[in-house]
């Protein structure tokens, strides 16, 4: 059992939970991730590691209510337990001899931008971050991003706060600004991540993208988080979940993340097990 | 006087045709009755070839003489003196090639049913629960880590706790058990009996530690400085091998661990679970060896129209056991052999249409012994399937291997291990699919039986 030593919505839908599991906290690095179990009949489910306190004993995950499971986790408070928190799991981030990079945060997605920018800052590299989201409703970690980036872009789809436009917009000016970096870092929406990498492809810049597939064990075991990557298939729990944002093949990915979307959305639609346990119809 | 009938007293069964829609046991067990019979028709043959047979030894022909005169609990303390899980055994135990394949009533009919009298006994024995409370060994202060707790980590487990040592298994997953609870099917092996014999390990005293997993949290060095002894690692075989043919990652493609471990661990087809897993109308199996058998079964109880299962032999050269395969053709599965997949097709939306396969012939032995299958030209053919599951074997995680300096493996992945079992590190042992690649229950019990003992003299050596 696992205990939720702090919560807090950071909006309407994401959440930050800081865990108390003192043997993954001393283990864990950037990049890597943990895989929760609320409950006996609960699903597992891998969420990237935004922070750890390793005096404390204490993993912090920020997750989106998006499925049954993540809105299982968000119904608990401060003091309960979780069932299972397994971690930390796949390999860590390593940036290498990179002096300025750029840092794109999509969504949810910036609660592990944020750490990756944070630590690269804390290397004394320069990092510009940009950071994108539907609506100003929905912006998270502002403050903390704007503290570790040396320039900090905030764009919104409908323009309600910063500059109107994609992640996309604001890197691809920035680049026709001349502005050179030695990597990209870009994590969110798979959509995101494809485009992303699409444009740094022209410019020649080096992309790195991190995954968060579907699987069931995170040690390589059933291997449903297959990625393909640079025309071979890796397993993203163990080869990754970093790869090469111009080599993955983001289609396919987003293909096999929707794998069990219909059977999750009549679960969470009707809030009955049994309506989306059955067969599909009509297929 | 012994049973002279040639044929195996008939296990009652649940009916094909009603079992392949639920995932209740196949095999009812034996009657009292039907097992002191059964027993009886050991011709307690000198050399009892039998016991050889067995990767455990267990003392066959006493325990059978106990069960024909109705001692049950006699007979149950004679297995459970060399196995330490004997309800799982007379389930899961390819029985054909071990015990009951040297019987010599096997020369002319039908061995003795080895394994159904086993089965009855243990079952028998956790039904009654006659035993007298297990006693705690005495400690004799040494911890001995037991790294997973599948069939090799209990039983090393197991054997430990008995001499008194203290004994933790650190377990990857949620759930003890390994590949009885995560790959073999609940209407094989019950979940509950699993359940039950690892109870009985921590009523000795053996400390269970899941979600831990040993090459991440722990490294097995830092299993040493936490005072351990010595370490056993029994990981399995746990990496899923795909065929590398075109559409292998489209949807509704699965690995068998996959497939399996959704279904059994996690318990997919319960509506009270959240676990998601695809329902399709007309499934491909690849591969001939138990775990084809345990999907393909699967995939029909969760409500497939048709399933079958593609092997790219011929019927005698399949791996799995025979009752699996005499099993899974009563209940509807369609076996096409001497065919083999060539690529998995997809529709518009990337989900899985068919399988194009090709026929085969056999050719001259293989070094396997096998006679290896040649394509036959120009007989492609595509079998429309909405899910495709692959189950062409399974390699060792490398995740302890790669995180352990002096840690020697094969070119397979396999641990190196000496006789003793015993791996080039001082005080790490190892045994089971982690050192032999995918292999049966019993040989990673005998393993681990065998290292249990290694360790014993190791540390009775040292201290």
């Amino acid at each position: 059992m696992f205990q939720i030593v702090k919560k807090k919505d950071l909006n309407a839908e994401v959440v930050w939970m800081d865990i108390l599991a003192p043997a993954v906290a001393k283990k864990a690095k950037a990049g890597q991730f943990i895989i929760f179990r609320v409950d006996e009949t609960g699903e597992r489910v891998p969420l990237t590691i935004a922070d750890y306190d390793r005096d404390k004993g204490i993993v912090t995950i920020i997750f989106q209510k998006v499925g049954a499971s993540t809105q299982k986790l968000a119904q608990k408070n401060e003091g309960d337990f979780i069932l299972d928190f397994v971690g930390p799991l796949g390999t860590p981030s390593h940036f290498e001899n990179v002096k300025k990079v750029a840092v794109i945060g999509g969504g949810v997605g910036c609660a592990i931008a944020y750490p990756q920018a944070k630590a690269l800052h804390n290397a004394g590299v320069c990092v510009h971050m940009i950071a994108g989201f539907r609506n100003k409703e929905i912006v998270i970690l502002k403050e903390e991003m704007e503290q570790v980036s040396d320039r900090f872009f905030l764009a919104t789809d409908d323009g309600s706060a910063g500059q109107k436009g994609f992640v996309t917009d604001v890197l691809k000016s920035l680049l026709e600004q001349g502005e050179q970096y030695d990597l990209v870092v870009a994590i969110g929406p798979v959509p995101m991540m494809k485009f992303v990498s699409l444009l740094t492809k022209e410019y020649n810049v080096p992309t790195v993208v991190s995954m968060n597939p579907i699987m069931v064990d995170g040690t390589g075991m059933c291997g449903g988080c297959r990625v393909t990557v640079d025309g071979k298939v890796k397993f993203a729990c163990v080869d990754g979940p970093d790869f090469d944002g111009h080599k993955v093949d983001f289609d396919e990915l987003i293909r096999r993340n929707n794998f069990y979307r219909e059977q999750e959305t009549r679960a969470r639609e009707t809030g009955c097990r049994l309506l989306a346990m059955q067969p599909e119809k009509g297929e | 006087m012994p049973n002279m009938q040639m044929n195996k007293t008939p296990m009652p069964e649940q009916d094909g045709k009603v079992r392949a829609r639920n995932f209740k046991e196949v095999a009812l067990g034996y009657t009292a009755d039907m097992a002191v019979e059964e027993a009886k028709r050991c011709l307690h043959c000198k050399n009892s070839p039998c016991v050889s047979g067995c990767p455990v030894n267990v003392n066959i022909p006493t325990f059978l003489a106990q069960v024909a005169e109705g001692d049950f609990e006699a007979a149950y303390q004679t297995i459970t003196s060399t196995n330490s899980l004997p309800a799982v055994c007379g389930r899961v135990c390819p029985q054909e090639n071990q015990c009951e394949g040297k019987c010599v009533r096997g020369i002319k009919g039908e061995s003795v049913g080895i394994g159904r009298i086993e089965r009855f006994v243990a079952d028998y024995h956790m039904q009654n629960e006659t035993e007298t409370k297990i006693s705690r060994p005495e400690s004799n202060g040494h911890k001995v880590a037991v790294v997973g707790s599948g069939p090799a980590g209990l039983t090393c487990a197991g054997d430990l706790a008995k001499m008194g040592y203290d004994v933790t298994i650190y377990e990857a997953f949620h759930k003890a058990g390994g590949v009885l609870v995560y790959g073999i099917p609940e209407f094989r092996l019950p979940k509950a009996i699993v359940q039950k014999e690892i109870d009985s390990l921590t009523t000795l005293g053996v400390h269970l530690e899941t979600d831990m997993v040993i090459g991440r949290v722990l490294s097995i060095d830092e299993l040493f400085t936490l005072g351990y002894e010595a370490v056993f690692i029994g990981s399995g075989a746990g990496l899923p091998r795909f065929m590398n043919i075109p559409g292998e990652n489209l949807l509704g493609v699965y690995s068998a661990n996959e497939f399996l471990t959704r279904i059994n661990l996690m318990k997919a087809y319960d509506a009270n679970y959240d676990t998601p897993v695809q329902y399709a109308k007309k499934v491909a199996v690849v591969g001939g060896g138990n775990v084809a058998m345990d999907a393909a079964r699967c995939a029909m109880r969760l409500g497939a129209e048709e399933v079958s299962i593609i092997y790219r032999r011929s019927e005698a050269e399949m791996p799995a056991r025979l009752e699996e395969i005499h099993h899974a053709k009563e209940e509807g599965i369609i076996f096409r052999f001497l065919t083999n997949p060539k690529s998995v097709l997809g529709d518009e939306n990337g989900k899985v249409s068919g399988i194009e396969c090709v026929e085969m012939e056999l050719g001259e032995p293989d070094e396997s012994g096998r006679r290896s299958p040649i394509e036959k030209e120009g007989s492609e053919f595509v079998l429309p399937v909405d899910s495709v599951i692959m189950a062409i074997g399974t390699s060792p995680n490398p995740l302890i291997r790669s995180t352990t300096e002096g840690l020697e493996a094969n070119r397979r992945g396999c641990l190196v291990v000496n006789e003793d079992m015993l791996t080039s590190k001082e005080g790490v042992y190892a045994g089971g699919d982690a050192v032999t690649g995918a292999a049966t229950v019993i040989l990673a019990m005998g393993a681990g039986k065998t290292a249990a003992a290694s360790i014993d003299a190791y540390i009775k050596n040292k201290s």
